[in-house]
Order: C-alpha cells, then sequence, then structure tokens
C-alpha cells in the first residue's frame, strides 16, 4: 500500500497511519511521518523535478534541509500555495497536493532540456559574457527570454491568506540542534535551572539518530533516548522545546532569529492558528550544536535521479523504512558510507560493490563488509554513470585509468565525508580555522558568547561528542548565572564504527573539463570544470569565482558545494583552501517565508495611520484623502458629478472669491518655552527673533550647517518666554531632534525647554475675503479686526464660548487669513462651527490640492518639493529671511562656502507656458536651446506646476541655472511628443502686492 | 537589533528605541562664522570612519530622549563604553584596549 520500496519491519512509522497525497497529479499512499520524498521513494520514484540550468531530471540527494534537487510546489488552496519546498521536509499529509517544478510540459518529458544539449553555451559566466552586445537585443531577445526561462518554481498569484505569529524570548541559553549533542548540553544547561531554549528544524529531535541504527545511548537505542529525552526536557518548567523550528539568522548581541512550521504539516489547520511563527530570541549565551552535512562525490554524471548521499539512504531505510533502491552501488571516500551499505545489506538489499578511491579504508569496516560478503574496490572510482531518468548503471575503474567494470544499479550512494554545519557559527562573526589534517573548516575564535560543540565542532565520536555537549551545557547556564546545584552528568554511550576518511574537490571520476558533467553545485547546475573556468578566466577570489558561476548561491548557502568548489578552485589557483578562503555565510541558513519575516506587519498594520481630529466630519463631507507620511489629509472635497480637476478649481476659486476652510492640524508643533527660548531661536533659524514681539509672529527658515534649507514655517512669540514653533507636516520630529541636538550638545548654556505639540492642538485655517466674517461669532471677547489683530499676529483668546485657543492672523494661500488652534478634542466641534458659517457665507471646505495651487499662486515654497536639500535661502529668493545681524546661527558658515555663492547656482522662479493651457510636469527637465545635440544641457527643472483657475492660465514653479537673472527669457522643456515654450518669471503670479492680504 | 545601554536611563533598551548621531566629540566652533573652509570643511565634512573603536552619538529618541556617546567596535558592533554627553572622550586605555588594539 505505502509503495513496494517499503521495507517490513524497518523504519519508525507506523503501517496502519496512512496519508493519501498527490504528486503531478498522481495520488500516492504514504505514512504519517513520510517527507513527500520518503513517500516517493517508498513508491520508487526517484525523479521529482528538474534543474535550473540545463534541466537535468533530478531526484532527492538528501533526507533533510540541505536538499538542492527535490524541489516542489505545495498547495493546500488558491491562497496558499508555496513554490520551491524541500521535497525532503515537507511532512505529508491526507489531501496534501504537490507538484514538480521548472518543467514543461511534464516531468518526463521537458522541453527545456535543450539547455542541457546547449550545454556548452550555458557555461559559467554565461549570463555576463552572451548578453553583453548588441545593447537592444538584451531588452528584447535576451531579457525576456531570460525571463520565461529563469527561477524555479512559480510564485503565488493571490495574497497569501495564512497568517504569522511573531514572539520575542528571553532566555539563559539557547541551543540550537537537537541531536545527541544539543540534547545532552540541554540536560546539563537545564539541571542548573537555568532557562534554556532548544530548538530543531526536524519533526521531531534526534537529528544524525535517525539513521544511526547501532547507537545506544544509556543502553536505548539512541533515537528512542533522544525522545525520552525529550519528553524530560519538555515537562521542566525551565526548558523551552521547539521542534520544526530553523535558526536562521546570528545577529550581534547573542540575537537570533527562529522560524517555527506550525500548520504545514497538519491536514486540517485550525483558522486561528498561525501558520509560521517568528521567534526573535535573545540569548545570554548560545551553543551550537548543528551537526555536520555528508558531502557527494564529484564524478561524471553523479546527478542522476537515485544518486543519493549515504546518510541519506541510512535515514530512508532506518527511519522510514524506505530502500532508495534494490541494488545499490557505493561510491565513497569515507567509512560512512560503508554503514549505509551494511544497514541496505542486512534490510536485503542487493550492493554490487562498494568503491572506495583509498587505498586503504578504515578496519572496522573492512571486516564487516567482508563478513555481509560486501565486494570492496579500493583504490578505485566512479568513472560515470547511465540512465536517462533513473540511474541504471556505474561504470567503476581503477585510479590510474585502465581497465573498467560496469555494473547495472538502481541506485547509487556516495560520501565524501562530513562538513561541519558552520553557518550560524560564522554568522555571529566568529573566525573560522582550517583543519588541515580532516581538510575541514571548524569554529575558531569567538566574536560573541557561544560554543560550537559535537560535529558542527569538528568533534569526532560519540562519547568525545557526549562529553564536550555536557559540559558546555553547565558552562554556559553557569555563565549565564544559573546557580542551583546540579551533579555532574554523565551518559554511557556506545556506537558500531568510529569513521575515517574523507576528501574535498573533484575525485578521478570527474573526468575531462570539456564533457564531463561533474556536479559541485546542484541546484544551480555548476560543475567542476566551471569552477576551472572561473579561474582560467582570471577570478582570484573564492568570492568573485562564486559570483561568475554562481556556486553556493541561492539557498544552497554553502551546505553541499562550498567545500567542493573551495577544493577546486585552490587546486586551479595553485594555493592551499585556506589561502583562497571561505565565502561568507549569510542569513538566512534555510529559506524563510516572506510572512514569516513581514510577520503582522501588513495591511493595515503595516505602518501607523495617522488620522487628524476632524478626520470623520471631512470624510463625511466626501473628503478623498491623500497618504502624506502616515497622515491621512483630505485631498479635495468632490461634490456630485464633480472630478478631482473640478473639485479643486472650484475650491481654488470660493477661497479666493468668499472664504474657504482647511484642515492645518498636521502642521508640527513645538512649545519652545524659557528664559532663553528667543537667543535659541536665534541659533536655529536664519530670521531674528530677539526683537520680535509678543503676540507677533513671523516666517522662519531653518539650515543645516551647511547652508541648505532644511524646513520653515510660522512662528508666533505668545510671551517674552514662549514660542509656538510650526514646521512643515512631514519635518516634524526631524525638527525637533535637530532642536535637541544643539540644544543638548552645542547650546546647553540656554535655559530652553523643548515639547512637541503638534497632536496637542487641532488646527483650521480659514482663508478668503469673508475670514473675518466667519469666525467673528465663534471669538469670544477678541478683537480681530485689522488693527487688532494684523496680519502675522497671534493670541491666545477664547472660542466657541471658553474654548482656550491660539489664534493666528497668516495666510499660507495669500488672502485674509486666521488659523484657529484648538486643543485636539475640540476639533470636530471648531471644524462643525466654522463650517456651518463658511457654509453660509457662501464657501466651503478645501483639501490640500487647492492649498498646494493657492500658495503657488502666491510664489510660498514647499521644503522638499521646490527644494531639495541643495537650495540656500537666496538660491528660493528668500534672502530677506536671513537676519545680516546676527554673529551666529546654524547655517551661517555653511552659506559663505565658495560653492554656494558662485555664479551659476540654480534659482528659484516661475514659469509661464507659452500656451496659458498647458500644464507642465513636475520633474520635467529644462533647456535654453532645444535644437541643441543630444545628450542636451539640462539648466533645472520644474519642481511645482498647477492650474490655476483663478489666472485661467498655468503656473509652475522651477529651479533653473543663473534663474534671478533670467526673468523674461523664453526656456524650453522637451517631453516625448512635443517641446514647450516657456517663459521665466517673478515666483509670485497672484497679488503681488498684497493687497488681498493686509485688510 | 542591538542593545544600547542609557547612560542617563541607567537601562539596557532595544536599539529602535535609540536614534544615531554621527562621531561625537566634533564640537561646533564657537567663532563658526569666522571659520576658514580648511577649518569649516574639517569639522563639517571630514569623519574618521574607524574600522575599530568608533565613539559616536546616540539618542535615547523614544525614551528619556537625551543625546550620549558611546565607544563601540565597529567590527563586532560590540559597545565598549556609554558616556554622558560632555564627559571627556575616554583613551583607549580606559577603555581597556592597548593602543593599535583598536583595529
Ligand atoms: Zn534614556
Amino acid at each position: 500500500m505505502s509503495g513496494a520500496y517499503r521495507i517490513a519491519g524497518k523504519g519508525r512509522l507506523t503501517p496502519a497511519r496512512q496519508a493519501r497525497f498527490s504528486f503531478d497529479g498522481k495520488f500516492y499512499t504514504g505514512l504519517e511521518g513520510d517527507t513527500v520524498a520518503s513517500a516517493l521513494l517508498a513508491h520508487g520514484v526517484h525523479l521529482m523535478g528538474r534543474s535550473f540550468k540545463y534541466h537535468r531530471p533530478r531526484g532527492p540527494i538528501s533526507a533533510g534541509s540541505e536538499e538542492p534537487n527535490a524541489l516542489i510546489n505545495v498547495a493546500r488552496d488558491a491562497t496558499r500555495e508555496q513554490p520551491n519546498v524541500r521535497a525532503t521536509v515537507q511532512e505529508i499529509f491526507e489531501g496534501l497536493k504537490t507538484n514538480s517544478q521548472n518543467r514543461w510540459p511534464s516531468l518526463e518529458y521537458d522541453i527545456g532540456a535543450v539547455n542541457n544539449l546547449g550545454a556548452p553555451f550555458f557555461s559559467a559566466g554565461f549570463y555576463y559574457k552572451t548578453f553583453m552586445w548588441p545593447k537592444a537585443a538584451w531588452k528584447h531577445v535576451y531579457e525576456p527570454f531570460i525571463r520565461a526561462a529563469a527561477g524555479l518554481g512559480v510564485a503565488p498569484k493571490e495574497a497569501d491568506t495564512d497568517h504569522y505569529a511573531n514572539r520575542y524570548a528571553h532566555c539563559d541559553v539557547l541551543i540550537v540542534g537537537a541531536g545527541i549533542a544539543g540534547l545532552s548540553a540541554a540536560l546539563a544547561a537545564a539541571q542548573t535551572g537555568a532557562s534554556v531554549i532548544i530548538c530543531d528544524e526536524q519533526p521531531e529531535v534526534g537529528g544524525a539518530l535517525h539513521y544511526e541504527a547501532g547507537t545506544t545511548v544509556d543502553g536505548m537505542p539512541g533515537f528512542e533516548w533522544a525522545q525520552k529525552t525529550a519528553q524530560k526536557l519538555a515537562a521542566m518548567d525551565n526548558v523551552r522545546l521547539l521542534t520544526r523550528t530553523t535558526a536562521f539568522g546570528y545577529y550581534a548581541q547573542n540575537f537570533i532569529s527562529l522560524t517555527e512550521r506550525i500548520t504545514d504539516h497538519q491536514a486540517m489547520v485550525e483558522k486561528s492558528a498561525p501558520r509560521e511563527r517568528l521567534w526573535q530570541v535573545r540569548a545570554k549565551r548560545v551553543i551550537l550544536a548543528t551537526g555536520a552535512i555528508e558531502r557527494h562525490m564529484v564524478f561524471d554524471g553523479n546527478d542522476r535521479p537515485g544518486i543519493l548521499l549515504a546518510s541519506a539512504a541510512r535515514t530512508y531505510l532506518n527511519h522510514y523504512g524506505v530502500a532508495v533502491g534494490k541494488k545499490v552501488g557505493v561510491y565513497t571516500a569515507h567509512d560512512s558510507a560503508y554503514e549505509a551499505a551494511f544497514d541496505l545489506k542486512r534490510a536485503g538489499v542487493e550492493i554490487p560493490a562498494i568503491v572506495d578511491t583509498r587505498e586503504k579504508p578504515g578496519d572496522a569496516v573492512m571486516a564487516e563488509a567482508a563478513a555481509l560478503g560486501i565486494k570492496v574496490l579500493t583504490g578505485h572510482a566512479v568513472i560515470k554513470t547511465s540512465g536517462r531518468l533513473r540511474v541504471t548503471s556505474m561504470t567503476v575503474g581503477r585510479s590510474t585509468k585502465g581497465t573498467t567494470t560496469k555494473y547495472e544499479i538502481d541506485a547509487l550512494i556516495m560520501s565524501a565525508g562530513w562538513t561541519p554545519s558552520v553557518h550560524l557559527f560564522s554568522q555571529s562573526r566568529g573566525k573560522l580555522t582550517w583543519d588541515a589534517d580532516n581538510a575541514r573548516f571548524v569554529p575558531g575564535t569567538h566574536a560573541q558568547d557561544c560554543l560550537a560543540v559535537g560535529a558542527c565542532n569538528g568533534t569526532d565520536g560519540l562519547a568525545n561528542t557526549v562529553e564536550e555537549a555536557l559540559g558546555a551545557g553547565e558552562l554556559m547556564a553557569r555563565a549565564a548565572g544559573a546557580a542551583a546545584d546540579a551533579e555532574k552528568l554523565s551518559l554511557n554511550t556506545e556506537t558500531a564504527f568510529e569513521w575515517t576518511g574523507g576528501m574535498v574537490g573533484a575525485s578521478e571520476g570527474a573526468g575531462p573539463d570539456t564533457v564531463a558533467k561533474a556536479f559541485i553545485d546542484f541546484q544551480n547546475d555548476v560543475c567542476a570544470k566551471d569552477i576551472r573556468l572561473a579561474v582560467r578566466e582570471g577570478m582570484r577570489s573564492i568570492e568573485h569565482i562564486k559570483r561568475f558561476t554562481t556556486n553556493g548561491m541561492a539557498s544552497d548557502q554553502g551546505k553541499l558545494s562550498n567545500m567542493h568548489g573551495l577544493a577546486i578552485a585552490a587546486e586551479a589557483l595553485g594555493k592551499d583552501i585556506p589561502e583562497v578562503g571561505l565565502t561568507t555565510f549569510r542569513a538566512p541558513y534555510t529559506p524563510v517565508t516572506f510572512g514569516t519575516i513581514i510577520n503582522h506587519a501588513r495591511g493595515s498594520l503595516f505602518d501607523p495611520t495617522r488620522k487628524t481630529p476632524m478626520h470623520d466630519q471631512e470624510a463625511a463631507l466626501g473628503a478623498v484623502f491623500e497618504d502624506v507620511g502616515q497622515w491621512k489629509r483630505a485631498w479635495f472635497f468632490p461634490r456630485a458629478g464633480e472630478d478631482m480637476h473640478a473639485a479643486v478649481n472650484r475650491e481654488c476659486k470660493t477661497v479666493r472669491e468668499t472664504v474657504g476652510m482647511f484642515d492645518a492640524s498636521t502642521l508640527g508643533k513645538i512649545e519652545v518655552v524659557g528664559p532663553d527660548a528667543a537667543k535659541f531661536l536665534d541659533l536655529m533659524y536664519t530670521n531674528a527673533w530677539d526683537s520680535l514681539k509678543p503676540g507677533r509672529a513671523k516666517y522662519g527658515i531653518m539650515l543645516r550647517e551647511d547652508g541648505f534649507i532644511y524646513d520653515d514655517g510660522v512662528v508666533g512669540r505668545l510671551a517674552e518666554d514662549r514660542f509656538h514653533v510650526t514646521t512643515t507636516t512631514g519635518g516634524a520630529p526631524r525638527v525637533l531632534q535637530h532642536m535637541e541636538d544643539y540644544l543638548q550638545t552645542e547650546f546647553p548654556h540656554l535655559k530652553v525647554w523643548l515639547t512637541s505639540t503638534s497632536e496637542q492642538w487641532a488646527t483650521v485655517a480659514i482663508q478668503g475675503p469673508k475670514a473675518r466674517e466667519v469666525i467673528a461669532p465663534i471669538v469670544d471677547d477678541q478683537d480681530i479686526s485689522n488693527e487688532g489683530l494684523p496680519f502675522m499676529s497671534v493670541v491666545e483668546c477664547k472660542v466657541l464660548g471658553g474654548v482656550p485657543a491660539r489664534l493666528f492672523r497668516m495666510t499660507f494661500a495669500g488672502e485674509l487669513g486666521y488659523e484657529i488652534n484648538v486643543p485636539a478634542d475640540f476639533g470636530p466641534a471648531l471644524w462643525d462651527a466654522l463650517y456651518e458659517r463658511v457654509e453660509a457665507a457662501g464657501g466651503c471646505a478645501y483639501g490640500t490640492e487647492t492649498m498646494h495651487v493657492l500658495r503657488a499662486e502666491k510664489g510660498y515654497i514647499i521644503v522638499g518639493q521646490d527644494t531639495d536639500g541643495t537650495v540656500t535661502p537666496y538660491d528660493a529668493g528668500l534672502g530677506w529671511t536671513v537676519s545680516k545681524k546676527k554673529t551666529d546661527f546654524v547655517g551661517i558658515r555653511g552659506l559663505k562656502r565658495p560653492d554656494l555663492v558662485a555664479e551659476g547656482r540654480k534659482q528659484l522662479v516661475g514659469l509661464k507656458t507659452r500656451n496659458p493651457k498647458v500644464v507642465l510636469e513636475e520633474g520635467a527637465q529644462i533647456v535654453a536651446d532645444p535644437n541643441q545635440a543630444k545628450p542636451m544641457t539640462m539648466i533645472g527643472h520644474v519642481t511645482s506646476s498647477y492650474w490655476s483657475e483663478h489666472l485661467g492660465s498655468s503656473i509652475a514653479l522651477a529651479v533653473v541655472v543663473d534663474g534671478h537673472k533670467r526673468k523674461g527669457e523664453t526656456l524650453y522643456i522637451p517631453m516625448e511628443k512635443e517641446t514647450i515654450a516657456v517663459e521665466v518669471t517673478d515666483t509670485v503670479f497672484v497679488d503681488k502686492e498684497g493687497s488681498r492680504i493686509n485688510v | 537589533m542591538l542593545l544600547i545601554h542609557c547612560p542617563y536611563c541607567q537601562e539596557e533598551r532595544p536599539e529602535t528605541e535609540f536614534r544615531h548621531g554621527g562621531e561625537a566629540h566634533i564640537a561646533r566652533p564657537t567663532n563658526i562664522a569666522d571659520i576658514s573652509d580648511e577649518e569649516f570643511e574639517a569639522y563639517f565634512f571630514i569623519r574618521s570612519n574607524e574600522k575599530g573603536v568608533t565613539f559616536e552619538r546616540w539618542r535615547h529618541a523614544h525614551g528619556c530622549g537625551r543625546f550620549f556617546n558611546a565607544a563601540r567596535h565597529t567590527v563586532t558592533d560590540k559597545f565598549i563604553k556609554v558616556y554622558k554627553a560632555g564627559e571627556p572622550k575616554p583613551t583607549l586605555a580606559e577603555l581597556g584596549l592597548e593602543s593599535g588594539e583598536s583595529q
């Protein structure tokens, strides 16, 4: 039922607990606990995918997360679909739907495999070289072709309906990996009372004990001991055990990110359950027990389906009860493959031969092979393999050429030795050292409070591993401050064989450079010859070789490909491996879903939304809102039948002819208070504030030290020692930071206090000829006549019968205008009262678009739109704001810099199009001579451009080289379809003398 | 995410509460209006950009709001010392480092 390759009595799954799933539309029965890979292998299916570049048929090479080949698409439904899932990791459940990728029309007959025939063209660096020339071909021929052919898997089209959780955790000791090393360390740490988190990427603890059949711990089979230990640990209050949880990133100060997969293995998912949980753990100490990854042998045709790592074959047999074949060849440079052969042989699988590149394998394994009657060919190599969709034979010869023998096989297992998993250690910025005897990099100098134990530390042998791990567990717990009495732990371990051997680089069978497909990196289709080619083409740094060949890129991140690639590069370069150096290990260790990383930060939670106190009133009036930073601002208020253009024209006309009201609450506001407040503002602004009388207000310009405009706004002086400062909407936080910086660090002798009051005040601007009559009835006992409250004054008064207010006489529209500030809670009441009056007067509410048009008609700048961080007050025509008397203010020296006083600066001017109906595009480039050769000399650009209903023409502001001297000149704006002629003008288009304001 | 000890709050708090403020111990000339172009360049543009121990300003923006200084190693990101604004720049010896070790 669960497959012809399932061996009765082998493995740890329960035959009665079955689950049906589909692969490429065909249904298979597996057992609960199977991965897609183990369940398919049980049915004799090895072909699970196609490689990236050559579309070579591929099967799983591993039984874990290092899998480069068996990448599949997994779907629960249309919105919950994920490409590039490892078949060796995805657990099956009833109803699971999986599909192969990177093939068309089918996995067995893939058109893309012609890439394989054209392989010489697809050699390393092919992308960089082939598509360099001609330029046009890149856009029209190469790129569309590559876009269509490239990429593994297909991204789902619909939005993900799953949700993802996020937790922060603190602990004394975090242990990564729950194999025998991690579990031993956890036992020792936990009994000291330390808080311990131990995580493992697999569904159950055990690590290598999954396949180590001959190991006993404390008299129990190793895997059984691991499960008992896990139960014991999980029952302790001070231990958190997380399975299906990958530590994927190791950051500064022992900050480690884990991703816990919660529902991907469940047939029925509770609606409330998050799919995955991101753990961000801050650990006082970290123990890395991440084990080692077996390396493949590098030889011609080493990628056919049916060719696997020896440890993977053992895992499939000893854990899942699945034989990878019936006639299994073995190719190795390390003793570990012998144990796989022994296990398979004892399970009834035929082993035609063990081919060992070494002349002298370990004595113990040789003796056992003889006892089991397995032929061992020492000093031999697998020269090539055959079989289209599955390996069918291996050809074996003496390393030193000569006669060859062909063996019929249906699977081939291999081992070149073990690579310690130093990814996390390396991410922690620890330095690796080269263990020349065993040809491996192991953790050297630590950069953080962590220890590596067991196989990832290069520790060989079970007893050594356990002793090291127990010691590390206690040491790290004590170092973290755990103080409970604890007895010294020890564990009795027995293991069948101690391993020897190992090699890095291409084996004899890698064959001649021109034809052999001896793969190093399966996922990226990088062969030994590609590395050599990279060296021949001049790459010297391993980082360059990596990028030229793509070796170890994508999800591999050095798991399988690293050491072989490095060894071949070193040989080609004639250097030692440590001299060539390793490429950088980067997070994530294995791919992490975007869902986990983005977590709750999506939709309305992506970024805070800020609304003014009058938001609901404005919405009720039909306002269309625009995003300004995090603010929702009323953009325009369309009436029935109006589009944006019509609404804005009407609003502009209404303000100029009667009156309009505008929500200005988003303006930044800072209360500057203290005996030295005026002195402080004198330093922060170009203007002079000392002379400003209480009750008066002034437009201020703030510079950076380099002399460029940083912010602007109206500042009102309420009393000798109190100023109401306004900033741009977006500038409020940085202006406060800027002020605090100077106050705290440069002028700490000044007695001044700064308080952000942006959210404390609701602000409504009333602008237009009828502004005074509109506000008159709501202002309590305050003379608001032109004499009583002249232009640019401020008064603290009451409105609406007792509501405290700050009333400014000011305008950003060029009209008789007021801005009324009331405590935020009174904003809606103020709005309602004013709206009633405004409507009765024939006025209207207006939004930010109208505000922009009105201010542009007056030539009032918007910092950040008409300025860009390289504009001085003089450039902007605001030289009058710069005090000539002051001996110091921020920017005073910057303004004198040679480049800032030189000729040829871009200066702010007005532009009028020759055809008044043409509205320029903001950002459009300006030239003096439209007939000059391309590329033209651009002398400026349009910063603001609007249709002015009041003038019946378009208006624009622009920065132009020496613009102030060009008034009256005709300049040109070349656009895609036409060249637009413009006249340079003053920046003030409406009411140059200000007669509308001072009434 | 770094943990940073605020010398005013006397607490270790996550990096997101802080805002980096550039290199420390660069005093604004009191006669800034009169300094030469070279002096202005040195004050405003030139930074040491150490590989090793760097002295930098931080502001506990979402906490006490205070600016303070820190000695941090730019390779390991380790904070060697935090100290209040206005306190003198510690010597390498005071930081427990040999000269030359800053690299
Ligand atoms: Zn603080």
